[in-house]
């Protein structure tokens, strides 16, 4: 029977083309093989050109996108590698194995750089609460991350969390893991040389998650269980080993290249490897070892979980084998590096598969897909919102603490080991996550938004300032950029509207990485974000990595502190558009988006940037959903003080008290810091909001915070 | 000077002062905790070590391995929100002088990390009674300010056990982590005694 390419996951035009390259038909297992390869999740097709337009070079950057992860420099002779990697579609089908292995996947990829796994962040995206099916998934996906993250021994020290109906079936999990690197010690995937030999190392491959990298480039069936023979099963000690024997071997100096078995296993790491080293590769089935009987076209896209291939010399075999068995790992030649530029696959010394490299690894043609401005409008309309009295101010605060959306997360990240390795420094429940480096006496910070409700109402103005979220909290801390990262959540780019939409969410995202010169080092695409009860919304989520030497501490974003002055930096107003007022206090009213002004971030994050250096402040919060008036009450819950706001010099409606967007800010100031810390924000709006009182947050005095809900919150009750 | 030692040597470093027993995932922990830890080749060495009277830490899974050892009576089960929970707890110091807590005083609370899944002490009603009148609980949880019970109990153990010693007084099993409370930038740095109590004692006993 002739497998229908359809069926594999072809086009037409891509069939004509592979016929075309081949001059014959493809085989059997070609055809699979070219289906899951060619897929969206492996090929990036539909979003290659788009991704083109990031910039990705910069004074730290030291790998940009196109290997592994990409590494910014940290100073010293030592470097960052990171990543973030969505699982998705498995996480809505298997919610614990799903996500657990999408942590895996993102450690192995961060492994493959030659670097040693220091920190997890996870975004998650997930339903809303009053849906059993979503808080099924949700509690699933926690727990999974939890389980992979504590057993492998590698911190999860913070992340991002959001609830809406629109993820109810489909929701996101992105994992994202940073390694440190010696830069001398990098490893890449494109220095095989011919001769050279492949080597597998890891678990037994066998029957799971066959083709799944073509099941997460289609939208979700109806029946989710169906699909469940394409996720795979987690084994965190076998990671752990793996992680451990692996950073052995390269310490001796035995890795020519590595490369992390992900979607379409044994294929696309040495087809990469092949593709990417401008050479061929010749893997032999008979060689792997196998858990179950398989044909060659699964042992060819097995998907089973921690693998690695390592191209070595021959002489190196001898002791790369001993330091594997000692770590009681299985591992085996499957092939060698030759010069014909062909990817085969043989067994029983029958060639199954015989594709140029660059084909499989690499050829898939540029889908463009057409776009077309929604009809409806992006843009809300500017609806004048009325002024709010000190008991009205109090109301809409408190309905915005109730909401999921802002409450803490404490019972999310208490279960996750945020602590292993004992280098967490800030801990997740932060505006910032933050660890040291003993290596050269550094603070790597890391921050990780996705913001769909301001995405949905403008992507261009929504994805740059989900990108900004992503910074500002780092300058207030003190930390300076290096670079970002990024996963493209989406539903499918077929249809002209949704691309439109992705189009200007990735031109929102290239404009602030240019402007701010935060180049994106490296990224992931999950487009088909759907299911049969609707699509998700436009979830662009960006991690950016900072760091901070170590002279000066890092500004917390809440302090105990007995007296003092609270001051508001940048504009008194923000903009309602997509925020958590609109969306909570008066659904269905428009309001718009703000703007996006490149100079006045760059002006406050130098300011941000020397309050910390001079240490002028005590605490700085960077205002973010809620508005001025969450910040204040996050600061008095977190450090249990109160503070008393002065009515006069502030506004009383809800762009002032609620608005977000822009770069803005709170900072606590001791009175003897005053002066200081006004000459760090000499020409830009700065003033004085209040002060630090013994309990309360008041305005007017009237009590804005009840103390039921202070200790509820603070999870003292 | 501190060796790692691997699982499947059987002999520890000449002149081996304290074992630590730390935590993780001991083979994945795929069977109930430690139970494999157990078997490992390594084990014989360190029951030696504890009958010669020398300390043994077992920290976290150690403390779980040390049970199925049976160097430490009881089990480890799991915390009743059936929730791995990491955060920082607060630990009553029951007593001073072992040679683990000599840097402490009787009373003292502590500020220090826990991150388990199965983290609740269990013995038979009878033998914990024992367990109790024999003084043998080192550690409590109690709120900062001291008091034990139910609601300062992250994890349902009874009585707040936080952490046991053998009748010897040589054997120290704890669910807390000492390791990770050394340095006030990461947190706290109540551990930081422990350490030092263990290595005065060793000192000590030792004459260097």
């Amino acid at each position: 029977m002739r497998p229908d390419h359809r069926a594999a996951g072809l086009s037409d035009a891509e069939y004509g083309e592979i016929i075309r390259t081949l001059g014959r038909e493809p085989e059997h297992a070609e055809l699979m093989i070219l289906g899951v390869m060619w897929s969206e999740h492996c090929s990036y097709k539909s979003t290659r050109r788009l991704l083109s337009s990031l910039p990705t070079s910069g004074e730290a950057v030291v790998q940009g996108p196109g290997e592994n992860a990409g590494i910014v420099d940290i100073g010293e002779g030592w470097g960052i590698a990171f990543k973030v990697e969505s699982h998705n579609h498995p996480s809505a089908v298997a919610p614990y194995q799903g996500a657990a292995t999408g942590v895996g996947g993102i450690i192995r990829d961060v492994l493959a750089m030659g670097a040693r796994p220091v920190a997890l962040l996870d975004g998650l995206c997930l339903g809303g609460q009053s849906c059993p099916e979503a808080a099924a998934l949700a509690d699933g996906i926690v727990k999974g991350i939890a389980g992979y993250g504590n057993a492998v021994g590698v911190p999860t020290i913070g992340g991002k969390t959001l609830y809406d109906g629109c993820y109810n079936s489909n929701p996101l999990v992105n994992a994202m893991c940073l390694g440190l690197v010696p830069l001398d010690g990098i490893v890449s995937s494109r220095t095989a040389r011919p001769g050279q030999l492949a080597v597998l190392i890891g678990s037994r491959t066998g029957r799971d998650g066959i083709a799944g990298a073509a099941f997460a480039s289609s939208g979700l069936a109806d029946d989710t269980r169906s699909s469940r023979p394409q996720v795979q099963i987690g084994d965190p000690f076998v990671e752990k080993l793996l992680v451990e024997c692996c950073l052995e071997i390269h310490s001796k100096g035995l890795i020519v290249a590595m490369q992390d078995m992900g979607a379409a296993g044994i294929t696309s790491s040495s087809s990469e490897i092949a593709a990417k080293s401008g050479t061929g590769i010749r893997i032999n089935a008979d060689l792997v070892p196998l858990r179950e009987e398989m044909e060659p076209w699964e042992i060819a896209l097995s998907e089973s979980q921690e693998r690695m291939l390592l191209i070595a010399e021959e002489e190196a075999l001898e002791e790369i084998g001993s330091i594997a068995d000692r770590w009681q790992l299985d591992w085996a030649v499957i092939g060698e590096v030759t010069d014909d530029g062909l990817f085969v696959m043989t067994k029983g010394g029958r060639e199954v598969v015989s594709l140029p490299a660059e084909m499989v690894g690499g050829g898939c043609p540029s889908v463009q897909w057409p776009s077309r401005k929604p009809s409806g409008g992006v843009k809300g309309r500017g609806v004048p919102s009325g002024l709010l009295d000190p008991p009205e101010t109090a109301r809409c605060l408190s309905t915005i603490l109730e909401d999921p959306n802002l409450a803490e997360r404490s019972r999310i990240y208490r279960q996750y080991d945020y602590m292993v390795q004992t280098n967490t420094v800030v801990p997740p429940g932060n505006s910032v996550s933050i660890f040291r480096v003993r290596e050269n006496r550094s603070f790597v910070a890391v921050t990780m938004e996705v913001d769909p409700w301001k995405c949905s109402l403008d992507p261009f103005a929504g994805a740059a300032e989900t990108f900004l979220k992503a910074l500002r909290p780092l300058w207030v801390s003190g930390a300076k950029h290096l670079g970002m990262t990024n996963c493209l959540n989406f539903p499918s780019p077929e249809d002209p509207e949704n691309h439109w939409i992705l189009e200007r969410s990735v031109s929102g995202l290239a404009a602030v990485a240019r402007d701010l010169a935060c180049p994106v080092v490296s990224g992931n695409v999950s487009l088909y974000n759907e299911s049969p009860s609707g699509k998700i919304l436009p979830s662009p989520l960006v991690a950016v990595v900072g760091l901070q030497d170590c002279n000066s501490p890092p500004l917390r974003d809440s302090a105990t502190l007995e007296a003092g002055s609270v001051f508001l930096v940048g504009d008194t107003q923000g903009t309602l558009g997509g925020g958590a007022f609109s969306r909570i206090i008066t659904p269905g009213a428009e309001h718009n988006p703000g703007d996006y002004v490149p100079l006045k971030e760059k002006d406050f994050m130098e300011r941000a940037l020397k309050t910390v250096r001079k240490e002028a402040a005590a605490a700085g919060r960077a205002i973010a959903g809620g508005g001025l008036m969450t910040s204040l009450a996050k600061m008095c819950i977190k450090a249990d003080i109160g503070i008393g706001l002065d009515s006069a010099v502030l506004d009383s409606d809800p762009e002032c008290l609620f608005g977000e967007w822009g770069p803005r800010a709170v900072y606590l100031v001791p009175e003897r810091s005053t002066e200081l810390f006004l000459s760090c924000w000499e020409g830009f709006p700065v003033r004085r909001i209040g002060e630090i009182t013994p309990g309360g947050l008041t305005l007017d005095g009237h009590e804005m915070l009840p103390e039921e809900t202070r200790a509820e919150k603070a999870g003292r009750k | 000077m501190t060796d790692l030692v691997w699982h499947e040597h059987t002999t520890l470093p000449r002149d081996t002062g304290l074992v630590v027993l730390p935590g993780g995932f001991s083979y994945g922990d795929y069977l109930r905790c430690g139970a494999i830890a157990a078997k490992s080749p390594i084990i014989d060495a360190v029951i030696k070590h504890a009958s010669s009277g020398l300390p043994v830490l077992g920290i976290c899974n150690g403390f779980q391995i040390l049970t199925e050892i049976g160097l430490l009576p009881g089990a480890l089960l799991a915390n009743t929100s059936l929730d791995f929970i990491c955060d920082f707890c607060h630990v009553r110091v029951e007593r001073e002088d072992t040679p683990f807590t000599g840097h402490y005083r009787k009373g003292e609370v502590l500020r220090i990390p826990i991150a388990h899944y199965e983290g609740r002490f269990y013995l038979p009603e009878e033998q914990l009674r024992a367990l109790e009148e024999e003084g043998l609980v080192v550690f409590r949880y109690c709120s900062p300010e001291g008091v034990t019970g139910e609601d300062f109990t992250p994890n349902g153990s009874p009585n707040g056990i936080a952490g046991i010693i053998n009748r010897k007084g040589n054997v120290l099993g704890m669910m807390p982590h000492p390791e990770r409370a050394t340095e006030s930038l990461l947190g706290s740095s109540d551990g930081a005694p422990l350490w030092a109590s263990v290595n005065s004692w060793i000192r000590g006993r030792l004459g260097v």
